[in-house]
């Protein structure tokens, strides 16, 4: 499904090499899992899949589906099932929730050459979801992400996602800051959506959210490359061992 | 489900907005000229022009005398230069003043006698289909079911009001709604009691020409303790080329009445720049409201900043009587030149002002706008919401006054002023200006200037937007405390206009 080789990538304005040769791949149905010391590439590499201005690709490829990423916009990434659920996500004032919404499936519809989702289907649809996530139909009104709590945000950012249905979810940091409550309603948010078509790419700092969400398979990154890749068993063993034994294996 | 409908469009962007943005596909929507037969006056300004315009539209004798005065004060008189605007010097005497389709020398007995590509432009312009039925004259028309709400039209086509609809119904409930000329004639009272006593013939440089030079415009006059049955609207269009456009627009609420009025604005795309010089007077007497909502989009200019209308209107709403109020709402989006301070004079005790504006320039485009708050009497208050947009090579300039004069005893003003920039080639700029003449008023003046975030744009694509959209719903958000100021039907215009004004703005 998702399908990273080699990636090397620099900030358009420095000389700064972030990414350094990733290489990686999710399998339809898979959960992956990416942990790693902060500063270690795992949101710019989020960010170069989904399109973010800034960054420049000096070597590799990454493609959805066989079809390369790279050259496509931000918003043709998303319309061909690309979603990524941010680790800080952005207030839009006077915004409603709702209109983002329904302005972000119907255009992703739409680019697909699908029929555009009704008001009244919309809104039948969005409650429902909500429902589902334990959202506040509430919050489907205030604008889009202001004065949201952290656990609030996270969780919109699932509703998004599930109203979306994308074929392949990032989710950058989506644990982080939230307590353990909030954890496991953003969890089973993750684990509904789960199913045989879909692939996740789920990056995080810490052991817990892999108690929740069970992944097929952990990558360890540091210093802009995967160094390490093995089963669930080995983000127990960070948790255990911190990152210094990992690091000093492949020094 | 129409309140479904409704709290989508408070929300912000709309999906249709977006679709019709597409549709558009970038150029200025109403760039189209109608080819009608035109009949002209002669060029440049005399007082045998002044007669001319006076005698076409079968004016009285006092009123010619009026126009006289006024153009010889106009003489006297030099073009104001303290406004944040630039534009070439404008031969006054290198335009026509009197421009009126040819179909209209007769004046049509009926609508139906009125030149079928006249309604094709309304068609155009999207005017509700019921009103086109009607001033296209079809029979019935008036008892066939209206798509919504009704809105009662009055369309002004370069300078001369070529039909008004609802009239009979209206004229049941009392209100008086028709092209000014007409009232003239037909209302000689009311206009003699009203006109020139909000904005006077020498009130500044452009409305003093407009008293001398005005060819038509809307009258409405709603009578004690009536609440107006419908909106009532106005759609002005400047087709014929080298001419300049003076309505005249002449409101009057009368005690304890109420009447929302919308008027609305397009001229074809020209490489000549285009002068349009109106004058609105609002009379509210007590106990009376008047909504006034305004969606202006002129042509703009193209994107070098050729052609486009200079848009110089002097709009002022006098609340006489005590309790009595007025709200002004303006969505800003055209014209290459704009310079506007739609004002409100607060006479009466407890009166109250309000003035909401988005201002959108983009290109070369020049605003300068903004409101006055004249607090003459006790408790009156007055409220100011203004949102100005700039991207591209724009410069946009809120120009505010709010004045406590020494009787404006425990006077209030509330002024917010947000600015917002797409780009670093565009500029904007907040005048306020106070004066405050008793110790007992309170006036607040809240301004920030921020500027379309890169995160958020990436936030909006990320999710499937495409950058034109995601800027529109970003700038419609910034604007929401305005839009949602605005009638239903404006707001819906007032979101698409947004997203087409600001089109090519990024990227
Ligand atoms: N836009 C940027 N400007 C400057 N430095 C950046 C930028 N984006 C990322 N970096 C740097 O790249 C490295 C990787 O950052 P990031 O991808 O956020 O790591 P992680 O998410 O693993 O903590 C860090 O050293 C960070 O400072
Ligand atoms: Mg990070």
């Amino acid at each position: 499904m998702l399908n990273i080789k080699n990636l090397h990538v620099q900030l358009e304005d420095e000389d700064k090499q972030i990414l350094k040769g990733v290489d990686l791949t999710v399998e339809a149905g898979k959960v992956h899992a990416i942990m790693g010391p902060n500063g270690s590439g795992k949101s710019t590499l989020s960010y170069v899949l989904s399109g973010k201005g800034g960054y420049e690709v000096t070597d590799g490829s990454a493609t959805l589906d066989g079809e390369s990423l790279l050259e496509l916009e931000a918003e043709e990434r998303a319309a061909a099932g690309l979603f990524l659920a941010f680790q800080y996500p952005v207030e839009i004032p006077g915004v409603g929730n709702m209109t983002f919404l329904r302005t972000a499936v119907n255009a992703q519809r739409k680019a697909r050459g699908e029929d555009e989702m009704s008001a009244a289907e919309f809104l039948k649809e969005v409650r429902a979801t909500a429902k589902s996530l334990k959202i506040d139909a509430d919050m489907l009104k205030r604008p889009v992400n202001v004065g949201f709590s952290g656990g609030e945000k996270k969780r919109n950012e699932i509703l998004q996602m599930a109203m979306l249905s994308p074929k392949m979810c990032i989710l950058d940091e989506t644990d982080s800051g939230l307590d353990v409550d909030a954890m496991k309603l953003v969890a089973e948010g993750v684990n509904a959506l789960r199913d045989e078509n879909r692939g996740f790419l789920v990056i995080t700092h810490y052991q817990r959210l892999l108690d929740h969400i069970k992944p097929d398979v952990v990558h360890i990154m540091a210093n802009g490359r995967i160094i390490k890749s093995g089963g669930p068993e080995l983000a127990l063993e960070v948790e255990n061992n911190g990152y210094a034994d990992i690091l000093a294996e492949v020094e | 489900m129409a309140a479904l409908d409704q709290t989508q469009v408070k929300e912000g962007i709309d999906q249709e907005t977006v679709d019709t943005v597409r549709e558009v596909g970038g150029a200025y929507k109403y760039g189209w000229e109608t080819e009608i037969e035109m009949e002209y006056a002669p060029k440049g300004l005399s007082p045998d022009i002044v007669r001319l315009i006076s005698e076409k539209n079968e004016e009285p004798e006092w009123m010619t005398e009026w126009r006289l005065q006024a153009y010889e004060r106009w003489l006297t008189k030099e073009e104001p230069n303290w406004a944040m605007v630039d534009y070439p010097e404008i031969d006054f005497q290198d335009q026509y003043y009197y421009a009126r389709p040819k179909s209209m020398e007769v004046k049509p007995k009926s609508l139906d006698e009125v030149d079928p590509k006249l309604l094709e432009t309304y068609k155009k312009l999207g005017i509700p289909l019921k009103e086109q039925m009607i001033l296209a004259g079809v029979e019935g028309a008036e008892d066939a079911p209206a798509e919504g709400r009704k809105v009662a039209v009055d369309a002004v086509f370069d300078s001369v009001s070529v039909g008004t609809t609802f009239q009979a119904e209206l004229k049941a409930a009392g209100v008086i709604f028709c092209s000014i000329s007409e009232a003239i004639r037909e209302h000689p009272e009311l206009v003699k009691k009203y006109l020139g006593t909000v904005v006077p013939v020498s009130d500044n440089f452009y409305a003093t020409l407009n008293s001398a030079v005005f060819s038509d415009g809307s009258f409405v006059y709603v009578p004690p303790g009536v609440r107006c049955p419908m909106e009532l609207s106005t759609y002005f269009r400047i087709n014929a080329e080298n001419t300049g456009q003076f309505e005249r627009t002449l409101i009057i609420a009368d005690k304890g009445s109420y009447v929302s009025y919308l008027e609305g604005c397009t001229a074809p795309a020209r490489d000549i720049a285009q002068l349009h010089a109106a004058v609105v007077e609002i009379i509210v007497e007590e106990d009376a409201e008047v909504k006034y909502s305004t969606v202006q989009n002129w042509y703009p200019g193209d994107e070098n900043g050729k052609g486009g209308i200079y848009n110089f209107v002097t709009k002022r709403a006098d609340c006489r009587g005590d309790r009595s109020k007025i709200m002004w709402t303006q969505v800003e989006t055209g014209s290459a030149v704009t310079w506007k301070y739609p004002s409100c004079i607060l006479r009466g005790n407890e009166s109250q002002g309000e003035f909401y504006s988005i201002a959108i320039a983009n290109n070369y485009q020049q605003a300068d706008t903004g409101t006055k708050m004249v607090h003459l009497g006790k408790n009156t208050k007055s409220r100011i919401v203004s949102k100005g947009i700039s991207a591209g090579h724009a410069q946009n300039t809120y120009r505010g006054l709010v004045s406590m004069h020494p009787k404006a005893k425990n006077a209030r003003n509330y002024t917010q002023c947000d600015s917002l920039l797409i780009g670093n080639k565009c500029g904007a700029h907040t005048v306020p200006y106070i004066e405050v003449k008793n110790n007992s008023a309170r006036v607040e003046h809240e301004a920030t200037t921020s500027k379309v975030d890169d995160e958020q744009l990436f936030y909006c694509r990320s999710r499937g937007m495409d950058e034109e959209e995601a800027v529109a719903l970003v700038v419609n958000g910034f604007c929401k405390d305005v839009l949602q100021a605005l009638p239903m039907e404006f707001a819906m215009e007032a979101q698409q206009l947004v997203a087409i004004s600001l089109e090519g703005s990024v990227g």
